[in-house]
């Protein structure tokens, strides 16, 4: 598979030089780059899943490895393993399940395409996943049939199919393939309309005559906050400016292009205008599996900031920042050192930077991190694409997306290098 | 659009630029981007390429776009702190043309001479330097097919800028483009080499830092810029200071003590070592005790136990040093010979860059030139193996400038006291500057003659001649006075001369032409004289505006008189009488000469005397008249 080999590399050189900006961008070509690496794997005659567990595990270290800054990366390839995981689970559960039908009514099945055995393949799936990890609130409401229609168990695709049960092993090995492209096609569906599914809920969030807070420049606050515009909400947003970058300075410029009253403040002026604001809401790099946030640098003041003056802090995350990993985790980078001329013009200091005298070493440091960590005891509200969550929740919502063989998915590669 | 090198070249190879130039002609067409292989930069061309785009369509001759960075130079030691000589830049602030363009200006005179013009045809311009030339050039193809016609071009900075610039050939033009956010260095020496390593590690190339580039599963960065690999063997006793690297499958040693330094991978570190501000590259073996401070250390390389590299030294691959043995200061060291015929510069610049690009020979290096070096062991202390190259006289004092160690403090003290010296001088010598060649090239410098009496002399004594000629002329062709007049004038304008000096350069061809007249006795010389001033005295009269030109034309005739035409001597009083008679002469001049000749010398006194006669009459007339009144 050549072509894919070189839609691999020239991911992979994207990400080392830092190409791709964003979380969803970046999660959005991963998993379209995944979706190839599978359509691509030649599937043997047994044990499939793990074929193309194997080859999604072989890009997805390299991917990761390239910049282990971006979770978000690392978030999709262990959706996507996940998904390979579901999938072949349903699918067998789904066969043992269509021999036993089978045996009753041999004629009926190619003719009867209601939902009745999908159910049957459905529930009995569900059991068997309720045996793979502990019951959780989520497993016990899937149990019930008619919660199938829960969107992110992304497993419908194989059970509205779970008809060709006695169809021989080529056309199943096809058959995990298509449903694991077609679950994948769902989670890229997912990933870019997360956007709007966060949005949908600004409404009630955001009351009349509020004052917002929030930091730097996020797209999902951006629409969240345009949403609530859209439904005649009439409210005020303050935007503190997001040093080093100023992006914050865009998201204002953009916000008043869109009719919202706006107040430009600096970093520094948070703790003097909080105490106006009814609510703080900004986006996130990546939510830990603890409901601590990774930020854009600052947020964390502002955090401190709403605390002090019982301020509701609000994150708004798609769900391919929700990371299965915890902060202490030894593989969790939580921040990066970029370049400093963000902060200063080199030309301007290089007489500061002279190496040439004294010890050897300018006596000038600059050091200009990317990132914050929020503590989850600082959050009081994660709105996600499936609704709103309590920090403490996040550990079950990611049991849902997350299989716990994958956690650990680059501790094992990085012993192999 | 994303460019880095991070592997030193050694030496710059400037000779081989034109061989890569003819090459390269015949495979591109368009514009190309010339970037040195030893450059590192995080910048981003497309806006360069863009407005060196959009120039090319406004003006055909924009051939060439210029990347600079803003960089202050050292005031003290006048070099930048890539250790390249300071750079002057004059640049039009509005159009960004790049004007003048001097790597190698002369310090000890203080100053720089631009050509006049420059000024002159540039509303403004601003000489700058504190800019930093990257090496990153966008070209059109004509710089292609002016180094083919100009084989003499063989460095692109020195010959081919300068030339361009100096010569205005066919009209084209340099512009530059100026990088703020983005890095761009060029490593041609140790002291860049440091520099940009350093600049690498506090991450102003980013995302080309060791971290990002390597993934982090093999280095991590923590605090105070320590970047390590994550399989390094450290010793819990092993002190890592601020700003270093460690590089995967290193083993370092009880209390060794590594800071500002760079440490390549499987190298092994003996206990006690102290290294700072080194660059050791692979495999290196560091036994204990050891001593690095500011050096570089190839591939491969042994240093026995207790060895010392003191600031400088550059050990080249493979090298052994034996136990105890100190390296001394700034010095190279190879397990090549050094080269010992040196006839000039260029076989100089090419031996280094050969062996000094040692990767290429370091594979015959393994087996071949092994044996016959035990016998210079000596060289490297016991159990050593490589030559120390000797700097040449001469150079050893500027061996520090472009050295991997920093400045030391008493060579920076030596030149902060010379500089105060410089300065006191040129403060001193307040015109330091006009006095220099670049102002005296205004010809026409009326200022010129009070420090240079010599050349106004000579311009006087041409200038006679050719008055003298047109004199003559006029009389032979008979020319109107008014045109003479005219003549006179107009040289002299184009001479610079006072009209003083006219008046007195006529009287002088007149009395000549009297004198050549051919005479017999004094009497037909005097009719002569009158004859002549008769003739022309309105000639004479026209430059004779006040007393001053008119005691001109009193002393000249003196002059005369003495020197060149000696018949007048007799005559002396005569003509003075017909002057006065022909009212070319006043008598309040007449009378102040006579006033001023009283006090002077005796021998100066001669034509005093002789006139004395009529001086007498003069005054006694002027009495008369006031007693008239």
């Amino acid at each position: 598979m050549p072509d894919t080999q070189a839609l691999v590399n020239d991911f992979l050189n994207k990400l080392k030089k830092r190409k791709i900006e964003g979380s969803q961008a970046t999660a959005k070509q991963t998993a379209e780059l995944l979706r190839s690496v599978i359509s691509q794997t030649r599937m043997p005659y047994t044990n499939q899943a793990a074929a193309l567990i194997h080859s999604v595990k072989a890009v997805g270290e390299r991917l990761i490895a390239a910049n282990p800054v971006e979770l978000a990366v690392g978030n999709v390839v262990r959706r996507v393993l996940h998904i390979v995981r579901e999938e072949d689970l349903s699918l067998t559960t789904a066969a043992m399940a269509g021999l036993n039908l089978s045996a009753e009514s041999d004629d009926e099945d190619d003719t009867d395409r209601d939902n009745h055995p999908a159910l049957s393949a459905a529930a009995i799936a569900a059991a068997s996943r309720s045996t793979l990890r502990p019951p959780s609130l989520q497993t016990l409401l899937e149990d019930v049939p008619d919660s199938a229609a829960v969107p992110h168990t992304s497993s419908s695709g194989g059970d509205s199919e779970g008809k060709s049960k006695s169809a021989d092993k080529s056309s199943r090995s096809r058959k995990l393939k298509h449903d694991v492209i077609e679950a994948v096609n769902e989670l890229i569906q997912d990933i870019s309309t997360c956007h709007e599914l966060i949005a949908e809920q600004a409404v009630e969030h955001i009351h009349q005559n509020e004052v917002i807070l929030t930091l730097g420049s996020s797209r999902t606050v951006l629409e969240f906050l345009c949403a609530a515009k859209e439904k005649k909400r009439s409210f005020r947003v303050f935007v503190a400016e997001g040093a080093p970058r100023y992006q914050g300075h865009l998201l204002a410029k953009e916000l008043v292009t869109r009719g919202l009253q706006t107040t430009l403040i600096t970093d520094s002026a948070v703790f003097a205008m909080i105490s106006r604001v009814n609510m703080v809401i900004v986006g996130a790099h990546a939510v830990m599996a603890n409901g601590g946030v990774i930020a854009p640098v600052g947020l964390n003041m502002v955090a401190l900031a709403a605390q002090k003056h019982a301020v509701p802090f609000v994150v708004l995350a798609g769900s391919h920042k929700l990371c299965p990993l915890y902060p202490h985790h030894p593989e969790v980078l939580l921040n990066e050192l970029r370049s400093p001329s963000e902060l200063l013009d080199f030309g301007e200091f290089s007489d500061c930077l002279d190496f040439g005298s004294g010890i050897g070493a300018p006596l000038l440091h600059v050091v200009n991190p990317t990132f914050d960590y929020v503590p989850p005891k600082l959050v009081s509200l994660f709105i996600t694409d499936t609704g709103g969550h309590n920090p403490s929740y996040m550990y079950r919502l990611i049991a849902d997306y997350y299989s716990a063989d994958d956690l650990v998915l680059e501790r094992r590669t990085t012993s192999g290098n | 659009m994303f460019g880095i090198y991070l592997r030193p070249s050694w030496f710059g190879a400037c000779f081989t630029q034109y061989a890569l130039f003819f090459s390269l002609s015949f495979q591109i067409h368009g514009d190309f981007v010339l970037i040195r292989g030893d450059t590192v930069s995080n910048m981003s061309l497309t806006q360069a390429l863009q407005e060196h785009k959009d120039r090319r369509k406004k003006d055909a001759n924009a051939i060439m776009t210029m990347v600079v960075k803003q960089s202050k130079p050292s005031p003290i030691t006048q070099q930048s702190r890539l250790g390249t000589d300071e750079l002057f830049m004059a640049i039009n602030p509005v159009t960004k043309q790049l004007l003048y363009y001097e790597d190698k200006a002369e310090y000890s005179k203080g100053f720089i001479s631009l050509d006049k013009t420059l000024i002159a045809d540039n509303p403004s311009v601003i000489l700058h330097n504190d800019k930093q030339d990257c090496y990153i050039d966008i070209c059109s193809q004509e710089v292609l097919s002016l180094f083919t016609d100009n084989f003499d071009y063989q460095h692109l900075r020195r010959h081919f800028v300068k030339g361009l610039l100096v010569d205005d050939i066919m009209g084209y033009k340099i512009f530059t483009h100026e990088i703020h956010s983005s890095y761009a260095a060029r490593i041609d020496n140790f002291r860049s080499y440091d520099t940009i390593s350093k600049d690498i590690i506090q991450r102003w190339t980013y995302p080309f830092v060791p971290d990002v580039l390597c993934g982090s599963s093999a280095i991590k960065v923590e605090r105070q810029g320590t970047y390590r690999a994550s399989d390094v063997t450290l010793s819990r006793s092993a002190q890592l200071g601020s700003f270093i690297f460690i590089g995967q499958g290193t083993k370092i040693g009880n209390d060794t003590k590594i800071s500002h330094s760079v440490i390549g991978e499987r190298c092994t570190i003996g206990s006690n070592v102290t290294i700072e501000g080194s660059y050791i590259w692979n495999n290196v073996t560091i036994e204990d005790g050891c001593q690095l401070r500011n050096a570089i250390v190839c591939d491969g390389v042994i240093l026995k136990s207790g060895a010392v590299l003191q600031p400088g030294v550059i050990l080249s691959f493979k090298v052994v040093v034996g136990q105890q043995f100190v390296v001394p200061a700034y010095s190279k060291v190879s397990l090549l010979q050094q080269p010992t015929q040196q006839d000039s510069d260029e076989e100089l610049e090419y031996a280094d860059s050969t062996s000094g690009t040692g990767e290429l020979r370091s594979d015959k290096l393994n087996g071949d030139i092994a044996p016959d070096l035990s016998e210079t062991a000596s060289e490297l202390g016991t159990g050593g193996v490589g030559y120390i190259w000797k700097v040449f006289e001469g150079a050893y004092d500027e061996e520090w400038r472009h050295s991997v160690a920093p400045i030391p403090t008493d060579k920076l003290v030596k030149l902060m006291l010379d500089r105060d010296e410089d300065e006191e001088l040129l403060t001193q010598d307040g015109n330091v500057i006009s006095a220099s060649g670049e102002l005296k090239t205004d010809s026409d410098g009326n200022g010129s003659e009070d420090d240079d009496n010599e050349d106004s002399r000579d311009d006087y004594v041409s200038f006679e001649k050719e008055v003298e000629a047109t004199f003559l002329r006029a009389v032979h062709e008979n020319v109107k006075v008014d045109l003479a007049v005219l003549e006179v004038n107009a040289l002299r304008l184009s001479y610079n001369m006072a009209s003083v000096d006219c008046g007195g350069a006529i009287f002088y061809s007149m009395m000549k032409l009297a004198v050549e007249s051919p005479h017999n006795s004094a009497s037909e010389l005097h009719r002569n004289a009158a004859d002549i001033v008769t003739t022309w005295q309105k000639l004479l009269k026209s430059f004779l505006h006040d007393i001053d030109e008119e005691i001109e034309v009193i002393l000249k005739f003196e002059e005369m008189c003495l020197e060149s035409a000696k018949d007048f001597a007799a005559l002396f009083p005569q003509i003075l009488h017909l002057l006065y008679d022909k009212e070319i002469l006043q008598e309040d001049a007449i009378l102040r000469w006579a006033d001023e000749k009283e006090g002077a010398d005796e021998s100066d006194k001669v034509f005093l005397k002789r006139s004395e006669k009529f001086i007498q009459w003069l005054r006694e007339a002027e009495e008369e008249e006031e007693e008239d009144e």
